[in-house]
């Protein structure tokens, strides 16, 4: 079962912070990015760019239009993702938990979004 | 064997009562799906009163449930396995599996004399099943109504009845929380050991909000709708039988005291009675005694947490009203301040400094009480506003002010007890205070 992990965080907060904050927040993930990278669940493991390097597509009258920014303008945004393979939801966050924002971002408004994903390889969509 | 048709439909009737929750819990491990093992139950019960009168009663009841049951849902799945292909691969997958190891257990439970023992595997299902339905990934509400629904085999109708909503409400959150189980994956067992003490704090949070909803109810005229809690002492015994942890005794103790009351809160016209104005001679000794000898036992773990400490302060309420031998003493409010100072430490909320407040101002006069509730008033935090709009603090500081003769104080915090609370009983014990001050002045 795979599972794919939300890691949400509010940008101006982050932006807000000073640079020692910063180092001790980079200092404090460090261990528990070990631990999560030791634990033998990750599958996959990415950090994003800020969202005002973000695109958003939709459909409007029959064509695909371009927007600068998210899909949802929260305070809150995706900053990061990992996939988790796992037997069960136990597992999964057992080994998510691991993660800093479950653990250091609470200044940042921190949250660690589980959901449980069916996962295809891109080859094998091609040739279905 | 029992031949005669009558008993064997008797016996039916009483295994459904003591072991249709049980049956379920082993299916739902068995067959991994909530809705396949409800059904499986039925049907095996169906099959039970069919057959029981004339092939006679089995020797391992439970076991022959649990297998039949197993078997009528292998058959559900063939059916649905007309229309889908893989489902007939799932009957393949689950005619293969278990059936042997489930027969051992069953035997296991034969094996041990009686019949209510059972197998230690049968026994751990229950606790999964309490574990599955308590699991924190599941929304509050939906954890109690999924408890009382899968453990406790109430109908949803009857929940919502308890909580004051409607059936299709319970329905949903019902439905939503199994479907979350199944997608999510969330599994069927009893978490590791380093993840219990955990868990076992969302369960026991279950339990306690189950009772305190029919102990006294939040909002209505009802002053305790008593099957609630009923089923949390049940619950609650169940779960220090299957994990005999503190602060699951602490819990089941906490109950039983507050339960052994429950005659003398409130009067034949369902006036509220507090407690220093209670007939002790209502009070449930053999529930005293019990909830009393729990405690005692978690106290001495030193593993206890606060469920323990406050059932703590119920035994000594009970116990200097009805000592082991000669007249009833005055209540040891020393000791019980000395308690609120611990759980303070342990669990502190707005709720156990406000009783603590009360407890050393009848160990220190209400001036000193009113002193601290008056401080927790004055002190910005997160706990003074929930301390303002909490219908409790007015009432106790009513109280004191009372006692202390300043009367048209008093009456002014009675009105803004009247103000906030929602229940109907407190509300006619408020109104009777303020009439009763009133009239005196």
């Amino acid at each position: 079962m795979k599972y794919l992990c939300l890691a949400y965080g509010d940008e101006k907060k982050y932006a807000a912070m000073s640079k020692v904050e910063i180092e001790e927040m980079g200092v404090a993930c460090k261990s528990h990015d070990q631990e999560l990278h030791q634990g033998g669940h990750l599958a996959l493991i990415a950090s994003l760019s800020p969202t005002r390097s973000t695109t958003t597509l939709r459909p409007l009258n029959g064509k695909t239009v371009l927007f600068d920014g998210p899909y949802a303008e929260t305070k809150e945004q995706v900053g990061g993702f990992f996939i988790l393979e796992a037997r069960d939801l136990n597992e999964a966050i057992q080994a998510a938990s691991k993660h800093p924002a479950a653990r250091v971002g609470e200044k940042m408004g921190c949250a660690l979004e589980i959901r449980p994903i069916e996962f295809f390889e891109v080859t094998e969509t091609l040739k279905a | 064997m029992e031949p005669e048709g009558g008993s064997a439909l008797a016996k039916v009737d009483e295994v459904y009562r003591l072991e249709s929750r049980r049956v379920f819990a082993t299916l739902i491990r068995l067959l991994g799906d909530f809705d396949l093992a409800e059904e499986a139950v039925h049907e095996a019960f169906r099959a039970a009163v069919e057959q029981w009168p004339s092939q006679g009663v089995p020797g391992n009841p439970r076991a022959w449930l649990v297998s039949t049951g197993r078997f009528k849902a292998i058959d559900v799945i063939r059916r649905r396995a007309r229309f889908d292909e893989r489902a007939e691969e799932l009957a393949r997958h689950f005619e293969g599996q278990g059936g042997m190891q489930d027969e051992r257990e069953a035997m296991d439970g034969e094996s041990s004399g009686s019949p209510a023992s059972g197998g230690k595997g049968l026994e751990d299902d229950r606790l999964r099943l309490i574990f599955t339905c308590c699991h924190p990934a599941l929304a509050p509400d939906a954890r109690i109504a999924l408890t009382l629904r899968e453990v406790c085999g109430l109908t949803t109708e009857e929940i919502a009845r308890a909580f004051l909503t409607e059936a299709p409400t319970v329905a949903q959150r019902i439905v939503r929380a199994k479907a979350k189980i199944r997608e999510a994956r969330i599994p069927y067992e009893v978490p590791a050991p380093e993840q219990r003490s955990e868990r076992l704090d969302a369960v026991l949070r279950v339990l306690y909000l189950v009772f305190n909803e029919g102990y006294s109810a939040s909002s209505g005229d009802v002053l305790a709708r008593s099957d609630l809690s009923d089923e949390a002492i049940r619950l609650g015994r169940l779960l220090v039988e299957l994990l005999p942890e503190p602060e699951a005794k602490g819990l089941l103790a906490l109950m039983l005291l507050h339960e052994s009351r429950r005659a003398a809160r409130a009067s034949e016209t369902g006036e509220l009675i507090l407690l220093e104005h209670q007939d002790r001679s209502l009070w449930n000794r053999e529930l005293i005694r019990e909830g009393s000898a729990l405690v005692e036992e978690a106290l001495l773990s030193r593993r206890f947490g606060p469920y323990t400490l406050q059932a703590a302060i119920s035994a000594v309420h009970a116990e200097s009203a009805m000592p082991e031998s000669g007249p009833p003493k005055a209540t040891d409010w020393a000791q019980i301040a000395g308690l609120y100072d611990v759980l303070l430490r342990a669990d502190p909320s707005p709720v156990v400094e406000l009783n603590r407040a009360v407890a050393v101002a009848m160990r220190d006069g209400p001036d000193a009480g009113l002193g601290l509730i008056d401080r927790l008033l004055a002190t910005e935090s997160k706990s003074r506003e929930a301390l303002v709009g909490y219908h409790l603090t007015h009432s106790a500081r009513a109280d004191l002010l009372r006692r202390m003769g300043r009367n048209q104080e008093a009456a002014a915090a009675y009105r803004r007890a009247l103000d906030l609370t929602r229940q109907e009983p407190e509300r006619r014990f408020l109104e009777k205070r303020l009439s009763d001050l009133e009239h005196s002045t």
